[in-house]
């Protein structure tokens, strides 16, 4: 099996080579039968990784440990599910998942777009067949994912406990999709300039593409930052982390380019900064991988020394002097057909809202290579914490918000006094409303919070306004119903009042993000049965210890051998609010050194963060047990004297037991947060608004079968 | 003035806007940066008052926890090589995989012959995800 995996690859290999030459041969020599057999390629591409990403979890599924991969991340106690998800969570296997995510993507934009810019298609064909390729090298050359160690071992070293959270399944592959789909702009970009047809044309054709990109990129961002939330024991959704800043840059870039692209099209304008913008979005998505599979930098996603750095870099280098030489020889066609009439208008709102992303980019690139500048500027490697991040992206993102609401109401080209009345009366009075309701209120004087929250609330005016005016139109012209009017509205203008929806949902995440962050409160100690703390508004009590052995599978599924935890009453003014059951995991290691008994729990510890998650705020608990209590630590030796590996399970019931009876103090983290929920109500939001946005519309469904019935009626004329 | 010009000053007031704030924030990088150093650079160079970002291995048998309710965890940091070891005090998050003979990054500020920890800066460098382990580190015995 692992044989017909890495005879797939040299195949793609190949097959990547042959359509490389293929399509730059096609286009070059205007054979159109050597384009498309280059197109083609990408689809037997993604054939051919289809099988070998098959063969892989096949492997992951039989638990073959023969394959290095499935012996290194996955083993029998590995819940079913989880064996299927471990396939991404190696080097190697993370990388094949994005070959053949990549040659998937590609093959559907290119299928879409097989009638149209050949010439720009063959070139982002070969482009896209250099990214394949590149990808294939790398396991081909350095990252096996097929390589087999005979005999096999009987066992496996399982999937770190921390992967075993249900989002595994889902974050990484919304990820990469994220960011192979950055990849398809860039190819057609830069096929665009190759093949010097820089018109509204290609962005177009990939528009949708972008969103798509855009769209997976940000929900597999709120995924992992919901995983986070609730799986990692600090109790943080975004905590300015190498990785998780690699994701966010090229997404930012694509949020600047999806709106500056209606610049393009509407009046001509901002062509180079358009494709200056796709070609930084793909290039950042490459930077983002690379971050991940090289260890340059620190992070929780850590890595010890990984090896990939040097073709990366050779990569990257090539996409950034490419994209520059692009752009600057081609300059002469990307002139602007018209000029920004008014600093006051829709273009100028555009234009701040992409200096304001891309700012953000800036910030957040300079942070988070700053340990690589510092390096190189001064030989010391420094890095900057959160506070430096917050500091320069907190004001940024309240500008943002404010224009998500200015945006939409604010006129193109020149906005009068009267246009401005009529638009900002609304919005700028729930606004105020808003502050003076905050202030009577009696909400902590948090300055920057309180300014998001009226904002937020410009954006719903003015959003609100939007819908309000569209359906009134809808009602006096057609006469109908207000659910009608409203589904109508939508429907005819999916791509406008789906922008719209993603505005409001972008609004409602950052109420979350706001009130979350500067309202919180949290509480670290140690507490013994029995004892209680305050947490804000709430009490919580430490009532009992609980204990369970799972030699196969716990609670939660995720096969830890023991699990410690408490059971913790909340109440608040007296009244009972919710019981809490926080527990740590234990999980087997491989370590022989650690005993019969000490390796049954001597892998790396994980925690099962219980809360009481509502609408208004979230109760979340973590506990981390003391299991180096003298006599717990006891039981262990004594097991691991006296017993086999077989009757060791029973020393673990007697561990259970003993923490039951006696229980040590435990170490408790406890956070009152309000409106977290609302981060991920305004990330459904988004998703349902960039839903509606990216769905065909109905005039576009029906030029094409008005298309259709034209072509036969040729046909037909012809024929006669 | 003719729109041409006025593109031209626009421009320039725009792009000298750019570069000024550029430039506050890479003045502000480095004066907000925390040099990552190693236990025994540490020793040698370490002001009081100044955060270092510290990178080494948790020395055996160094842990413990103290202060009331045990919201303090001790434990002193190694170099990677063995040698110098530096105690600190931590409050804060510890990392699930936070154990003895494991590599932590944490940002520290010196008091006295000791160190404080940075509340919440502990990182862990998992050692499982991605099978290329640090040298030293014996997690496929």
């Amino acid at each position: 099996m692992a044989g017909l995996g890495f005879a797939c690859l040299l195949l793609g290999l190949a097959i990547c080579a042959y359509g490389i030459g293929a399509s730059v041969y096609g286009v070059r020599s205007g054979r159109v039968e050597f384009s498309e057999s280059g197109r083609r390629s990408v689809y037997a591409l993604a054939g051919i990784l289809t099988v070998a990403f098959a063969v892989l979890e096949l492997a992951f599924l039989r638990n073959d440990f023969a394959f290095n991969t499935v012996a290194d991340t996955s083993s029998r106690t590995t819940p079913g599910f989880y064996r299927a998800a471990a396939v991404w969570s190696s080097q190697e296997g993370s990388l094949l998942l994005w070959a053949w995510l990549l040659s998937m993507w590609s093959s559907l934009a290119l299928f879409l777009t097989r009638r149209r810019m050949r010439d720009i298609a063959s070139y982002a064909t070969a482009i896209l067949l250099g990214f394949g390729g590149f990808f294939i090298a790398l396991m081909v050359f350095y990252a096996n994912p097929f390589a087999t160690t005979r005999p096999a071992p009987a066992e496996g070293q399982g999937l770190d406990p921390l992967l075993r959270f249900p989002t595994m399944m889902i974050h990484p592959p919304m990820l990469y999709s994220g960011y192979t789909l950055c990849t398809i702009p860039l190819a057609f970009g830069m096929g665009a300039l190759l093949a010097r047809r820089v018109d509204a044309d290609w962005i177009k054709a990939i528009r949708r593409f972008a969103f798509a990109a855009w769209l997976f990129l940000g929900v597999g961002i709120l995924l992992g930052a919901r995983w986070s939330y609730s799986e990692l024991g600090w109790g943080g959704y975004w905590g300015w982390d190498a990785v998780e800043n690699a994701s966010l840059m090229p997404w930012l870039t694509g949020t600047a380019f999806l709106h500056s692209l209606m610049i393009q099209e509407k009046r001509g304008m901002l062509k180079v900064w358009n494709v200056s913008l796709v070609l930084a979005t793909g290039t950042l998505a490459i930077m983002g991988t690379f971050l991940v599979r090289s260890g340059v930098l620190n992070s929780i996603h850590a890595f010890g020394g990984a090896t990939l750095g040097v073709p990366f870099v050779c990569l990257i280098g090539v996409l950034i002097a490419g994209s520059i030489y692009l752009v600057v020889s081609r300059r002469d066609m990307l002139r602007s057909e018209h000029r920004l009439d008014s600093l006051i208008s829709r273009e100028s709102a555009f234009l701040a809202n992409n200096v304001v992303l891309v700012g953000l980019c800036f910030v957040i690139f300079w942070g988070t290579y700053f340990p690589l500048i510092s390096e190189a500027l001064t030989g010391q490697e420094a890095s900057v914490g959160p506070p430096w991040f917050d500091r320069y992206t907190v004001p940024l993102a309240l500008v943002l918000v404010l224009l998500s609401g200015i945006g939409p109401v604010i006129a193109w080209r020149r906005a009068t006094l009267a246009n401005a009345r009529r638009n900002f009366l609304a919005p700028l009075a729930t606004a105020l409303l808003t502050l003076v309701v905050l202030l009577t209120a009696g909400v902590a004087p948090k300055p920057l919070a309180i300014a998001m929250f009226c904002c937020a609330a410009f954006v719903f005016g003015s959003i609100g306004q939007e819908f309000f005016r569209g359906v009134r139109a809808r009602r006096a012209m057609a006469g109908e119903s207000v659910p009608r009017a409203f589904t109508g509205l939508v429907r005819r203008n999916r791509r406008r009042y789906g922008g719209y929806v993603v505005h409001l949902g972008i609004a409602v995440l950052f109420i979350g993000v706001a009130a979350s962050s500067s309202f919180q409160h949290a509480s670290e100690l140690g507490l013994s049965p029995g004892q209680s703390t305050r947490v804000g508004a709430y009490t919580v009590r430490y009532v009992r210890p609980t204990a369970t052995i799972t030699p196969r599978y716990d609670a939660a599924h995720t096969g830890s051998t023991l699990s410690l935890g408490a059971v913790i009453d909340v109440s608040k003014g007296g009244r009972h609010v919710a019981t809490l059951n926080p527990s740590e995991g234990y999980y087997a290691s491989q370590e022989a050194s650690q005993g019969t008994v000490g390796s049954l729990i001597g892998g790396q510890p994980v925690s099962h963060v219980s809360m009481n998650a509502g609408i208004t705020r979230d109760v979340w608990s973590a506990i981390e047990p003391d299991i180096e209590a003298p006599a717990l630590q006891r039981i262990v030796r004594a097991g691991n004297s006296a017993l086999s590996p077989e009757e060791a399970l029973v020393a673990i019931g007697y561990l259970a037991r003993e923490y039951l009876k006696h229980p040590p103090q435990a170490q408790f983290h406890f956070i009152v947060s309000p409106l977290v929920m609302w981060i991920w109500i305004g990330g459904l939001i988004v998703f349902g608004g960039g839903l509606i946005a990216i769905w065909p519309t109905p005039s576009v469904v029906r030029r094409r079968v008005a298309a259709r019935s034209r072509a036969r009626a040729v046909r037909g004329l012809a024929r006669a | 003035m003719n729109p041409a010009r006025k593109r031209t000053v626009r421009l320039t007031v725009a792009l000298s806007a750019a570069v000024v704030l550029a430039s506050a924030l890479i003045y502000t990088s480095f004066s907000a940066a925390s040099p990552a150093l190693t236990p025994s650079q540490l020793t040698r160079q370490a002001q009081p008052g100044r955060s270092y970002q510290v990178t080494g291995t948790v020395a055996k048998g160094s842990v413990h926890r103290g202060g009331s309710g045990g919201a303090i965890l001790y434990f002193s940091v190694e170099d990677r090589a063995g040698g110098t070891t530096i105690p600190l005090a931590y409050t804060g998050t510890v990392p699930d995989p936070f154990r003895e003979g494991r590599e932590v990054i944490v940002t520290v500020e010196k008091q006295g012959s000791s160190y404080i920890g940075e509340r919440n800066s502990l990182i862990t460098k998992c050692p499982s995800k991605y099978k290329t382990a640090p040298a030293g580190e014996n997690q496929n015995a």
